[in-house]
């Protein structure tokens, strides 16, 4: 029984429209995706600001430093009173050394726990393992420095008795063991993506799963292993804290790892945490460190994005 | 006649399956070397710091002297660290997000954004502190403050906060959206009455975990010059300050032995406080996550 809607009563219509205040709405409408346009910029501002900063501050240093001498220099002196040398292959060397170490360290333990993890463990056995893994990635740079020079220094020097208290394969081993959690996880999200199907074929025509997952599952994953393998060089390349406290601060360019070596990011690090003051050459020269460190980790990013891309194999 | 030679089968497969049985070893015994480390650190850390942890070492300020150094000054530093990066980070992370889960559509210039997002996360942290010692240290003159440290600090962790809000973003199904619109609602109040709230478990967990992450990095700070030994409390944004990661690296290269225990203190106060922070991200992810 429909009753007749007495004409004094406003309409549903009207109701909504009016308490929907057309006006503000439409303007709130417009406004919003500018705000947020403005907000997501910001991350954009900020790669233009680190590339503006390090471009102009090692301009100005080049303007001191012939730049053949910095490129293929391979003494590294800045604090020398008489002849300062910037010759950056003297941090490269040193940066090269301790990221070699680490992968040696960490790719056959990381690729193997992704093995076990991704092939042999069973869901609970990961259930446990994987928040483990988070943990160790979680743990601050700092604590690991601290660790490499109290702990697996003294330990070493036991075993190579010439090792100096600052040496390369302290903080290298170190810094292997901080990028084993990314390896074991990353390259573990890649084999886990191969469908069940291919393994269960090979199981099927009698393989045993060390052959499914040498033979199957590692080569239909190797773009996503590989990827994980130059994600993780980049962040050693670009680790600070382990090398400051364990690597010394002696830059040098040659292949020993147990003597005294200095990172390019530790040498950032050096300068500033001493006084070297505002526009000095050496003031300038971290800017400079800085401009090569990123151009490193920017080519590795680079090169693990394309990889990732370019090769993986789609089921 | 037989075709299959029985013996051999038998052979071949019985080594192939010793085989497969020494490599699951072997590659549980890789996996097992990450778990060693971890309670070896552990193991080292408490049994040399726990000794430091006293009240005295909450309530002194940093010293050249073992016995009197306290973490008070840092802890206090930190906490003022956290409550720049938190607001600043969250804001600009959320909004990135929204911009670029919600409205972005697709062309040129937002795949730019995309592709600058994940490069910046690859940023190694000691250039963001270049950054900072750039920017907001000298040219906006904001000199070691809170306030530089923070936004330095901000930027650093923001392409993590962007990457874990869209994907909470992402989680809430297409269906929940469409009859929002259906009831009438414009876009922006679906997003703030329907999306947001369903997304704020996702978007809180990897707020915090990135914070955590921005709790014990230490190279930005070294870089914008963050002093050690602080004597004082600090007492607005612009104020000078030191903070946990800090004070841990300046202990830890002192030359004393002892310093060794109090770098170890500090370094459980600083887990301790990691821990919180990841046991609330925990709590958020398991009360309020909602299942579609």
């Amino acid at each position: 029984m429909a009753q007749k809607q007495s004409s004094d009563q406003p309409s549903v219509q009207e109701l909504i429209a009016k308490a929907s205040n057309k006006k503000r709405k439409k303007i709130i409408e417009k406004l919003i995706p500018i705000i947020l346009f403005l907000i997501a910029s910001v991350s954009v501002l900020t790669t233009f600001g680190i590339i503006g900063t390090l471009i102009t501050e090692t301009v100005i240093f080049f303007s001191r430093i012939p730049v053949l001498d910095f490129i293929f220099g391979t003494e590294w002196f800045p604090f020398a009173n008489t002849e300062p040398q910037y010759g950056i292959l003297a941090l490269i060397a040193g940066t090269l050394k301790v990221t070699f170490i680490a992968v040696i360290v960490a790719v056959p333990f990381g690729i193997g726990s992704a093995i076990f993890l991704s092939e042999y463990a069973s869901d609970n056995v990961r259930r446990i393992i994987k928040p483990i893994l988070e943990v160790l990635a979680g743990i601050p740079t700092i604590v690991y420095g601290f660790f490499a020079l109290t702990f697996v220094t003294p330990l070493l020097q036991q075993i190579i008795p010439e090792l100096k208290i600052f040496n390369a394969l302290s903080p290298g081993i170190v810094v292997g063991i901080m990028i084993l959690p990314m390896i074991a996880s990353l390259s573990e999200d890649a084999m886990s993506a191969v469908p069940s199907s291919i393994r269960e074929g090979a199981l099927a025509m009698g393989s045993t799963k060390l052959e499914v997952a040498l033979k199957v599952v590692l080569p239909a994953a190797l773009s996503g292993i590989i990827a994980s393998v130059v994600l993780a060089v980049s962040r050693a390349i670009g680790e600070t804290m382990i090398v400051s406290l364990a690597g010394g601060s002696t830059p040098s360019f040659d292949l020993d790892v147990t003597g005294s070596i200095q990172t390019m990011t530790a040498y950032i690090v050096q300068v500033s945490s001493g006084d070297a003051g505002y526009g000095t050459t050496i003031y300038y020269s971290i800017y400079s460190v800085g401009f090569t460190l990123f151009l490193f980790t920017l080519v590795m990013n680079i090169i693990a994005h394309v990889i990732s891309k370019k090769y993986r194999e789609e089921y | 006649m037989n075709y299959v030679n029985h013996k051999s089968v038998i052979k071949r497969m019985n080594k192939r399956l010793i085989v497969n049985r020494v490599f699951k070893t072997i590659f549980f015994i890789a996996t097992l070397f990450a778990l060693v480390v971890l309670a070896v650190l552990f193991y080292r850390i408490i049994t040399q710091g726990i000794g430091y942890i006293t009240p005295d070492f909450f309530q002194n300020f940093g010293s050249r002297f073992p016995e009197k150094a306290g973490i008070k000054a840092a802890l206090i530093g930190s906490i003022w660290l956290m409550c720049v990066v938190a607001p600043v980070s969250i804001i600009l992370g959320v909004g990135t997000a929204i911009y670029l889960e919600e409205y972005a559509k697709k062309n040129k210039l937002n795949d730019f954004i995309r592709m600058n997002i994940s490069n910046l996360a690859g940023v190694p942290s000691v250039v963001f502190g270049l950054l900072g010692l750039t920017i907001f240290v000298r040219a906006l003159s904001l000199g070691n403050s809170i306030l530089a440290a923070g936004f330095t600090m901000s930027l650093l962790i923001l392409p993590v906060i962007i990457v874990a809000a869209q994907e909470a973003i992402r989680a809430v199904p297409q269906d929940v959206r469409e009859a929002s619109y259906g009831m009438g609602a414009t876009k922006w109040q679906t997003i703030t009455q329907i999306v947001l709230p369903s997304a704020i478990p996702g978007i809180l967990t990897g707020a915090i975990l990135a914070l955590s992450r921005a709790v014990g990095e230490t190279a930005p700070l070294v870089v914008i010059g963050i002093p050690v030994i602080i004597q004082f409390l600090p007492e607005n944004l612009l104020s000078q300050f030191t903070a946990l990661p800090m004070q841990i690296y300046d202990w830890a290269k002192r030359p004393q032995a002892e310093f060794q225990f109090v770098a170890s203190a500090g370094i459980l106060v600083l887990m301790a406080f990691l821990l919180i922070m990841n046991s609330i991200a925990i709590f958020i992810r398991n009360k309020f996550q909602r299942k579609y």
